[in-house]
């Protein structure tokens, strides 16, 4: 959190001030939509690592930060990219290896983690994988656990209900609480203050945020405090939970950002191509992300037909008739 | 009457669509469960209700969408939520029930019981899938599930390397004494046939076979035996139901 007025920044020095090698880490969106890919590649650009994200289905950002050598530790629910990588390819291929530890959830059992966070409570209950091997195979070890402090001794914990037959569930599972250091989100519309406009689906972005030390919103659009105190029941994030805003337009993209751009199929289909092979991959971060100086040269490499083409409609908030095959 | 053509996937999707009540409220992914989803509402349950685990309530879906997060989603619904609201509604004690999920993996047992997580050790993976997502929240929470399946014998396995998502677990008791809610898989949709769970056993049985493909088959392409006495064959899509298919549900053919 940050009560300052002013929390306008540039993406190299925030990144460079809140992320730094081991933290714990959060990002928002979900698979291929408003994943704040500028400032992932900001992270892979300053080279950070040994990172310990924690995800629901958060896609293209989690299997590039993966991709480029990152992410030592990962939390996660879901490791795909709809119909783009059904099974995210450099995630796979990580997991093959043994080169990340990685702990199963579930989508809702991770919502659920980033509220207890954002409720500031231990845990929270949920009826979902009672029976599964998300309740009795732990993937990381009861030993890692014990060692570590920053994360709890159990991967979660299955109680009888305390309220014997009320709510008619007689065991709960129990998810312990995410409070990472820094949760980076790409929303449409943010003023200087920290105040936060989402359009479209929220995802977990509000839970991630809350639940976080650290909160870094890069956004399309810079706007006026003002502007966005003329609707206040469109705003979802109060300012004072935000610690720098920074002004990237096109920041979602690869991924689609709804009512500003589509998702570029080209590129998530070439990145498919790039990441299933190790040397066509080197090439892909050395010529897409240590090559280039930020997100607008990513921008410009990209042109500006390319961009025309999955400029989002007016009516329906997506690219009519993009071509996605 | 003459036949019309039709492709494999079509009447799988006709299969599941059939199994859709009207007044349902559908959970699907992104794939051929929402093309069932949407064929469902336009042909025999105009009142279900389509809906995301991202939040996206009864979204139009003028385009396919290629996740459950695209913008295509978002659009013409009546409510746009998020993830927790979207799960709520399913572990909700009145709204739950009513829903049905539309579900894949990699694999399946005779319980309906599923694994999208991994194949071999799941500490030293074979092959490492994307995980849960919300399918375990789903199978865990809902009334009723059905699941696309290709019919494989790597697929139909005795025992799950790894139990994602809970099926009948081990039998009849198996969720109840788990502490899950009552629900659990009625339907399995193949590319050779459907099946169902017995009331009794909650074991797997033939309930049709796909025109063209014997019971044998379909036994031999699968690493646990079934009944199959109770099959017959699956009606092929009607004229109707491959108009609608092809000019509402998929017209880009990005799916069938």
């Amino acid at each position: 959190m940050n009560i300052s007025k002013n929390k306008e920044a540039g993406l190299k020095e925030a990144v460079k001030k809140y992320v730094s090698p081991g933290c714990h880490i959060s990002i928002g969106g979900f698979t291929a939509s408003r994943n704040p890919m500028a400032a992932v590649y900001e992270i892979i650009r300053q080279r950070i690592d040994n990172l310990h994200l924690y995800a629901h289905s958060n896609g293209q950002g989690v299997d590039e930060l993966i991709g480029a050598g990152c992410i030592s530790r990962l939390e996660i629910a879901y490791a795909g990219n709809g119909r783009f990588a059904p099974t995210c390819i450099r995630f796979k291929k990580a997991v093959h290896k043994g080169s990340i530890e990685v702990e199963d959830y579930s989508n809702y059992q991770m919502t659920l983690r980033f509220l207890a966070g954002a409720m500031g409570v231990p845990f929270l209950p949920t009826r979902s994988s009672l029976g599964t091997d998300i309740v009795s195979k732990w993937g990381f070890s009861s030993k890692m656990r014990k060692l570590d402090t920053r994360i709890p001794d159990q991967k979660l914990m299955v109680i009888d209900n305390p309220f014997g037959s009320w709510g008619d569930a007689p065991k709960l599972v129990l998810v312990p609480a995410i409070n990472c250091d820094v949760t980076i989100i790409h929303a449409q519309k943010a003023d200087r203050e920290g105040t936060v406009r989402m359009e479209g689906l929220t995802f977990s972005d509000i839970e991630q945020v809350k639940s976080a030390k650290h909160v870094i919103v890069t956004c399309e659009e810079l706007v006026e405090p003002d502007f966005l105190k003329a609707n206040p029941d469109q705003n979802q994030i109060p300012s004072f939970c935000v610690n720098a805003v920074v002004h990237v337009p096109y920041g979602a993209y690869p991924t689609a950002c709804y009512r500003y751009y589509d998702y570029d199929p080209n590129y998530l289909n070439e990145y498919r191509r790039f990441a299933e092979d190790d040397g066509l991959y080197k090439i892909y971060i050395e010529d897409f992300i240590y090559g280039l100086k930020d997100h607008e040269a990513l921008l410009n490499k990209m042109g500006k037909d390319r961009l025309e083409k999955i400029r989002a409609d007016l009516r329906t908030g997506y690219a009519v008739g993009l071509d996605r095959r | 009457m003459t036949m019309p053509d039709y492709t494999l996937k079509e009447l799988m999707t006709i299969a599941a669509a059939r199994e859709i009540r009207d007044g349902d409220i559908v959970f699907c992914g992104t794939g051929i469960s929402m093309v069932a989803a949407m064929a469902a509402k336009n042909i025999s349950a105009p009142n279900s209700v389509i809906f995301f685990e991202t939040g996206a309530i009864d979204s139009l879906l003028e385009e396919v969408p290629l996740a459950v997060s695209d913008s295509r989603v978002m659009f013409w619904t009546s409510v746009n939520g998020n993830l927790a609201d979207a799960f709520a509604a399913m572990q909700n004690r009145i709204t739950g029930p009513h829903v049905v999920g539309i579900m894949g993996a990699a694999q399946i047992d005779k319980y309906g019981n599923l694994n999208s997580t991994a194949i071999g050790d799941y500490f030293k993976p074979k092959v490492r899938f994307s995980g849960s997502g919300g399918a375990c929240d789903v199978a865990s929470f809902v009334g009723r599930t059905i699941t696309f399946m290709q019919h494989e014998k790597r697929k139909f396995v005795e025992k799950l390397d790894y139990i994602t998502s809970p099926g009948w677990l081990d039998g009849p008791d198996g969720r109840k004494k788990a502490g899950l809610p009552a629900g659990g898989p009625v339907s399995v949709i193949t590319n050779m046939a459907s099946m169902g769970f017995d009331e009794t056993t909650k074991e797997m049985y033939l309930t049709g076979f796909f025109p063209g493909i014997t019971s044998q088959k379909i036994l031999d392409n699968m690493g646990f035996e079934i009944d199959v006495s109770r099959a017959k064959e699956v009606e092929p899509p009607t004229g109707y139901e491959l108009k609608v298919l092809r000019e509402k549900c998929d017209p880009q053919r990005l799916i069938l």
